[in-house]
C-alpha cells in the first residue's frame, strides 16, 4: 500500500503495465519529455525510452489512428489526449473506427486501444478545458466507459482497461487529480469493470454519482445525515459496462434515487439511470427520480460554481425526495 | 487528363516509363492478366446484380485494375492492407476466394464479415487486409500506426495505406502522412487517383499541380506513376517496399489512373463528366493495354483471351450460384463481436430479440 493522489495512482498504472508488458505503449502529446501536463506520465520515457513512451505531433487524428494500427499489429497502446475538450478531431476514429473494428469485421481484427483523457470543470477552465462528454461514448456501441473517483480504483481499473480486450475510454476526473489521496495497493492491483462501489450505506435515497461528482455527493450525504436523512451513496466507476444489479438493489431498498453529474442533463448519462430505474425499478420508488447535473448551457468560466452540482443542490434534491413521500 | 504518361513530381523521382518490363515474369503477367480479367468481368456482374436488386450496393474498379494488382503484386505475404472500398483486387491477388468476396457483397452467413457491412467493405484476416470502413481517409493514419508498430517489433514488413484523390483532402491524409514522416513509418501511401471524387474533378480537390507533390512537405519522396502501366505501379511500389524496410522511410505514390465506371452503383456520372472524356479514358484502359502487351509478347493470342473471358464469367456464374443458396446471417449473430464478451446489457437484448424477432429463437411468434 502507498498512499498517492489520482494522478499518481493513474502513473503508478501505466508504469506498472509498462513493466510487465513490453506491448504496452504510450503516446500522446507531451507524454515523453514534459512527463504530460498534469505529469501522468512523468519519467516513463527514461524508464522505457522513446520507443514506448511516444511525444506525437498535435493531431488527435493521428494519435487515435495510429494507436488502433498499433493495436490491429497487436500492440496495446494507451493513448493520451490532454484534455477531453480536444477529443473531437479524434472522434471519427474512435466511433467510426476503434469502435466498430472487431464488429464490422465480424471479430477477425480485434481492437484493444486504451483512450486516456482527463476531463471536468473545476479547475478555471473555461469553455474547452471543462467538458465532461462522456454520453457521446456511453451512446456507441463497442466502447466501454469508465469513470474513476479515488485513486485506488484509478489506479485498479486502468490496469484493467490495459489488460482488457475491447476499446476503453478512460475519464480522469482531473479536479480531483490531487485534492484526493488514498491508499492504493502495490503490483498488478486490478478492479473489475461492471461493478458499482457502495461509499456509503444508507436506508433512505439513493444518490448516484461518478468521477469528480463523487466527494460532493458524499458531503451531501454526511450533511443530510445531520438532518435524519440516511443517504446511500454509489460510485458507479464504469458507466459501460453499467452495474445494474447494484443501482437496481440500491433503489429497490431506499425508494428513491438522485442522479448526480457534472455534463449537461438533456441525454446525459442520468438519463439512461433514469430510463433504468423507470423500467425496471417502478414500484419500488416512492418519489420522481432527481438529476442533479451541469446545466443545458455551454460550460461557462466565470460562472463555473453556478454550473457544476455541489452539495447544496445534491442535498436539496435529496431532500425533496424524501419529503415527496 | 490524369491518365499522361509523362507526369513529373517535385521530388522528382518519375518511375512511368522507366519500369524494366522484365521484373514481373511471363507466369506473373498472365497471372495478373486473369486477376485483372476477374475483376472486370465481377464489375460488369455486380453492377447488373445490384440493378436486379440481388446485392444491395457495388463499388466498380474499372480502370483501376493494374494499379490495384500491380501494387499487390509488389508486396510480400507478410505485408499489411489498408485499404479503402475499392480495392478487392488487391485482396484477389493476394489469395482472397472470389467466394469469400461474393458471400461479402451478398452478407450471407458464409460473410467473414457476419454480414456487417454494406458490399465492397471487406476484411480477410489471412491477407493481413484490414477491415475497410467508408468515411474517407480514416486508414491513412492506421496504416502508419501498424507499421510503426512493426518497426518496434523488429518485424521486416511494410503498411500500405490505399486511397483515392479526395482523401487527399482528408484530415488523416494529413495526420498520417505527417506521423510517417516523423517516425519514418515503414509505409506506403498508395494514392490511386482516378480523376474524380464522385462528382469533383481532380483540379478542384487540391491546387497542388500533383498529389504527389504533398509528400514533399512531409519529408519523404512522392512519385507519381502511370497507373494503367502494371509494371509502372509495380516497379514504384517495390522501390517504395525497399526503402521502408531499409529504414528510410515513407513513400508517396501517385497512381494516375481513370474511374471508368461510375462512383458506385448509386452514382450517374453523366451529370458532372462527359462521354467524351470517359471514351479518351478508354483508350488508356489497364487491362486492354495488358492484353495488348501479352498478344504483343506471344504469350496470348485471341482465342486464349476469349477463354479467359468466359472462364471468369463462368467462374462468377458459379459462385453467384452457390452464394445464393448460402443461408442467411443468423439474427441473433447481430449482438456478436460488439465486445470480445457480451455486457450483461446486451444479454438482456439479446433476449429480447429472441423473443420478439421471427426466425430468432425459441421465443419466435
Amino acid at each position: 500500500m502507498s498512499e498517492l493522489t489520482l494522478v499518481q495512482a493513474v502513473h503508478g498504472a501505466l508504469q506498472q503495465a509498462m513493466r510487465q508488458d513490453p506491448d504496452v505503449i504510450v503516446l500522446g502529446e507531451d507524454v515523453g519529455v514534459n512527463g504530460g501536463v498534469f505529469r501522468a506520465t512523468e519519467g516513463l520515457l527514461k524508464e522505457f525510452g522513446a520507443e514506448r513512451v511516444l511525444d506525437t505531433p498535435l493531431s488527435e487524428t493521428g494519435i487515435v489512428g495510429s494507436a488502433i494500427g498499433m493495436a490491429l499489429y497487436g500492440l496495446k497502446p494507451v493513448a493520451e489526449i490532454q484534455f477531453l475538450d480536444f477529443i473531437y478531431p479524434a472522434f471519427d476514429q474512435i466511433v467510426s473506427e476503434l469502435a466498430k473494428m472487431r464488429y464490422r469485421s465480424g471479430g477477425q481484427f480485434p481492437c484493444h486501444v486504451v483512450v486516456r483523457a482527463p476531463y471536468g470543470g473545476g479547475i478555471k477552465g473555461g469553455l474547452y478545458h471543462s467538458q465532461s462528454t462522456e454520453a457521446f461514448f456511453c451512446h456507441t456501441a463497442g466502447l466501454k466507459v469508465i469513470v474513476p473517483s479515488t485513486p485506488a480504483d484509478a489506479k485498479g481499473l486502468l490496469l484493467t482497461a490495459i489488460a482488457d480486450e475491447d476499446p476503453v475510454i478512460f475519464l480522469e476526473p482531473k479536479r480531483i487529480y490531487r485534492s484526493v489521496t488514498g491508499e492504493v495497493p502495490d503490483g498488478d492491483y486490478r478492479v473489475p469493470f461492471g461493478e458499482a462501489r457502495t461509499v456509503r450505506e444508507g436506508t433512505d435515497v439513493s444518490l448516484f454519482a461518478y468521477g469528480a461528482m463523487v466527494p460532493p455527493t458524499v458531503e451531501a450525504a454526511s450533511a443530510l445525515e445531520g438532518e435524519g436523512i440516511s443517504a446511500e451513496v454509489i460510485d458507479l466507476r464504469s458507466l459501460v459496462p453499467l452495474d445494474e444489479d447494484a443501482v437496481l438493489a440500491s433503489v429497490q431498498r431506499t425508494g428513491r434515487a438522485v442522479v448526480v453529474h457534472e455534463a449537461a442533463r438533456f441525454c446525459g448519462f442520468g438519463a439512461e439511470l433514469a430510463a433504468v430505474l423507470a423500467e425496471k425499478a417502478f414500484y419500488s420508488l416512492k418519489a420522481p427520480i432527481a438529476r442533479v447535473t451541469g446545466y443545458d448551457t455551454p460550460f461557462p468560466y466565470a460562472l463555473e460554481n453556478v454550473y457544476l452540482p455541489g452539495p447544496e443542490r445534491i442535498t436539496a434534491a435529496a431532500r425533496a425526495a424524501v419529503r415527496a413521500s | 487528363m490524369a491518365n499522361g504518361a509523362t507526369p513529373v513530381s517535385t521530388t522528382a523521382h518519375v518511375a512511368s516509363g522507366q519500369a524494366d518490363p522484365d521484373v514481373l515474369s511471363d507466369a506473373a503477367r498472365l497471372d495478373a492478366y486473369r486477376t485483372m480479367v476477374l475483376v472486370r468481368a465481377l464489375d460488369e456482374r455486380c453492377i447488373s446484380l445490384q440493378r436486379q436488386g440481388r446485392i444491395g450496393f457495388y463499388a466498380p474498379h474499372s480502370g483501376q485494375e493494374a494499379a490495384l494488382v500491380g501494387s499487390a503484386l509488389a508486396l510480400e505475404a507478410d505485408d499489411w492492407i489498408f485499404p479503402a472500398y475499392r480495392e478487392l483486387a488487391v485482396a484477389l491477388t493476394r489469395g482472397a476466394s472470389l467466394r469469400a468476396i461474393v458471400d461479402q457483397l451478398f452478407a450471407t452467413s458464409g460473410d467473414l464479415c457476419k454480414g456487417r457491412q454494406m458490399p465492397n467493405h471487406f476484411a480477410f484476416r489471412d491477407q493481413h487486409y484490414v477491415s475497410a470502413s467508408s468515411p474517407i481517409g480514416t486508414q491513412i493514419s492506421r496504416a502508419v500506426g501498424a507499421g510503426m508498430a512493426a518497426r518496434y517489433r523488429r518485424s521486416p514488413i511494410v503498411t500500405i495505406a490505399y486511397f483515392g484523390d479526395g482523401a487527399t483532402s482528408s484530415n488523416d491524409f494529413h495526420a498520417g502522412l505527417n506521423f510517417a514522416g516523423v517516425f519514418r513509418a515503414p509505409t506506403i501511401f498508395l494514392c490511386q487517383n482516378n480523376a474524380w471524387a464522385i462528382s469533383l474533378p481532380r483540379d478542384r480537390q487540391t491546387r497542388s499541380a500533383t498529389l504527389a507533390m504533398k509528400a514533399e512537405a512531409y519529408g519523404f519522396p512522392g512519385i507519381v506513376v502511370d497507373g494503367n502501366d502494371l509494371h509502372a505501379v509495380h516497379a514504384a511500389v517495390r522501390h517504395a517496399r525497399a526503402r521502408a524496410v531499409a529504414g528510410e522511410g515513407p513513400t508517396l505514390i501517385e497512381a494516375q489512373v481513370y474511374r471508368l465506371g461510375p462512383h458506385s452503383t448509386s452514382d450517374d456520372p453523366h451529370r458532372y463528366r462527359s462521354d467524351a472524356q470517359v471514351e479518351a479514358a478508354r483508350r488508356n484502359d489497364p487491362v486492354h493495354r495488358l492484353r495488348s502487351e501479352l498478344v504483343a509478347a506471344g504469350l496470348l493470342d485471341e482465342a486464349a483471351d476469349t477463354h479467359l473471358w468466359e472462364d471468369a464469367r463462368a467462374a462468377i456464374a458459379e459462385v453467384v450460384h452457390q452464394v445464393e443458396a448460402t443461408p442467411p446471417v443468423d439474427p441473433l449473430s447481430l449482438f456478436e463481436d460488439v465486445f470480445a464478451r457480451p455486457t450483461p446489457r446486451l444479454e438482456e437484448e439479446r433476449a429480447q430479440c429472441a423473443a420478439t424477432q421471427p426466425g430468432a429463437g425459441s421465443g419466435a411468434p
